[in-house]
């Protein structure tokens, strides 16, 4: 059960330094959509002594609302800005895996101080929900295209559910849903908005939005 | 038992060499050449032996001491080397780190010697290789520090015979130090070792003024460097077999390491070089993915 488990954060904190460094914005996509799958998989093996319908139910739907949904409108966002294939950093990509390092650490000596209890055997997963809730914050901070963000944002939700996953079990299936259904939303509404705001300015560039007065 | 100990000695310097040719061959297969023979670089090596040896005057001591002292360096790194489950004749609590700087030492000497050639051209190939190894020893360091934390122990000797149970940070250590093996050799996503002409070559640049024996004491050395490396990674997943089983160990490490050069051609043929500007960063993500193991053997 542990190693299984283990397994999967390790692959999740590996997806997180990937997204990091990677430079091109489809294969961070593609990393995003693996990391969706493998939460919703996660969902499933943290509970796998007391599997419920309610549980599979909110597996599923995160694994099919992660891992397709969200990088396919984050594709289809792509085609119709018809942005750069590249990510722009302010910060550069080899500075940004050292940080993300630094990010894991911050993130293990924080995990420890939460009082959160996590059941036994889950004692890595505050740290790596944390470390891709961090992850997610830098990529938002740290990227200029604005399809960044909404990926930045997309990882930072993650990181929570990561979190949420083994430390609030008594969460109503409707709640969960409903933060599902959040993120959903504000990615296609970020979609749409990426594609007016490049229509209108010939670029998403979010460095240069703060120019735009009057 | 002394001579179990010896064994990877002179494992490592009858079959150094043999790991180019089989890495050569692979590549001509994967091309669909003849390919030059499997014995080429033995070849090589007898060939520059038998020559004399120029020296440009510019050069002092420092030119002719490069490779006597790289070979000779890699040597020690050797001996410090065993066979899977044997004691190698140098063990002692901490040598770990005197292998890595044994062969930083070898790369020192190749360094000082190719700016003692004042070539413009040299000094560039110098720079590079230093400013690569000081970001892949980092990476081989804090490798071998998962592994002697994960084993408690600080002797490679005890730490080779120690890993049998591959688990989650052994495989990030061995992604780690794959890389690490690429780049200090300088294979391919690195550096290509057939060019002698382009302006990114990296290793075969500091030593285009070596002639003679010279030339194949640096051949020799670089295969015996990647012979030690190589035999560290390959101990490193090989499982222990307890007891008087020296021939079998023996046989298991020789054939691991010429299945690590196969994988070595099969990655040469199918990845081309990377831009010189990407190679930083493939060397921090080793980094990372070391320091990672490292973090995950902390807890």
């Amino acid at each position: 059960m542990t190693p299984v488990i283990d397994t999967t954060m390790m692959l999740l904190i590996l997806s997180n330094m990937a997204l990091l460094g990677l430079s091109r914005l489809r294969s961070c996509i593609a990393v995003a959509s693996f990391q969706g799958m493998l939460l919703g998989l996660f969902t499933v093996f943290a509970h796998m002594q007391a599997l419920t319908l309610r549980i599979l139910l909110i597996a599923a739907t995160s694994f099919i609302l992660k891992g397709f949904v969200f990088p396919r409108l984050l594709r289809r966002s792509i085609r119709e800005a018809s942005t750069q294939n590249e990510m722009e950093p302010y910060v550069g990509y080899s500075m940004s895996v050292m940080a993300g390092m630094g990010m894991l650490g911050a993130a293990l000596w924080l995990g420890s101080k939460l009082p959160l209890n996590p059941a036994a055997g889950m004692d890595f997963v505050v740290p790596t929900g944390l470390t891709t809730f961090f992850t997610g914050l830098f990529l938002i901070v740290a990227r200029k295209n604005a399809l960044t963000q909404c990926l930045g944002y997309i990882i930072l939700e993650n990181g929570i559910y990561a979190i949420g996953v083994i430390s609030v079990v008594e969460i109503p299936a409707l709640v969960e849903l409903g933060i599902l259904l959040d993120a959903f939303v504000a990615v296609l509404v970020m979609g749409v908005a990426i594609y007016h705001i490049n229509r209108e300015f010939d670029h998403i560039d979010t460095d240069q939005l703060d120019t735009l007065k009057g | 038992m002394q001579t179990a100990g010896y064994m990877n000695i002179i494992l490592g310097l009858v079959f150094a060499p043999l790991l180019g040719g089989i890495i050569n061959r692979v590549k001509a297969v994967f091309a669909g050449r003849t390919g030059q023979p499997l014995l080429q670089p033995y070849y090589d090596i007898y060939k520059n032996f038998r020559k004399g040896a120029v020296y440009s005057t510019t050069t002092s001591w420092l030119f002719r001491a490069g490779p006597i002292v790289g070979l000779a360096a890699a040597l020690v790194a050797l001996c410090l080397v065993p066979v899977n489950g044997a004691t190698a004749p140098l063990a002692f609590t901490g040598d770990l780190l005197l292998f890595a700087y044994m062969l930083g030492l070898m790369r020192f000497f190749t360094v000082l010697a190719a700016l003692d050639t004042g070539s413009s051209f040299e000094g560039m190939g110098a720079s590079r290789e230093v400013f690569f190894s000081a970001l892949a020893e980092p990476a081989l360091l804090l490798g071998l520090a998962t592994v002697a934390r994960r084993t408690g122990t600080l002797s490679l000797s005890e730490l080779l015979a120690a890993t049998s149970a591959t688990s989650p940070e052994l495989v990030l250590v061995l992604a780690a130090l794959g890389i690490v093996f690429l780049c200090e050799n300088a294979r391919i996503p690195f550096d290509d070792p057939t060019t002698h002409l382009e302006l990114t070559m990296i290793h075969e640049v500091m030593v285009l003024d070596h002639s003679g024996p010279d030339f194949g004491f640096i051949q020799y050395g670089a295969a015996l460097k990647a012979w030690v490396l190589g035999s560290v990674i390959v101990g490193l997943i090989l499982p222990v077999v307890g007891g008087n089983f020296l021939l079998l160990n023996s046989v298991a490490l020789l054939g691991g390491m010429f299945l690590l050069a196969v994988v070595v051609g099969v990655i040469e043929s199918t990845m081309a070089r990377l831009r010189l500007i990407r190679v930083p960063q493939l060397l921090v993500a080793a980094g990372s993915l070391a320091l990672f193991a490292f973090i995950l053997s902390m807890r």
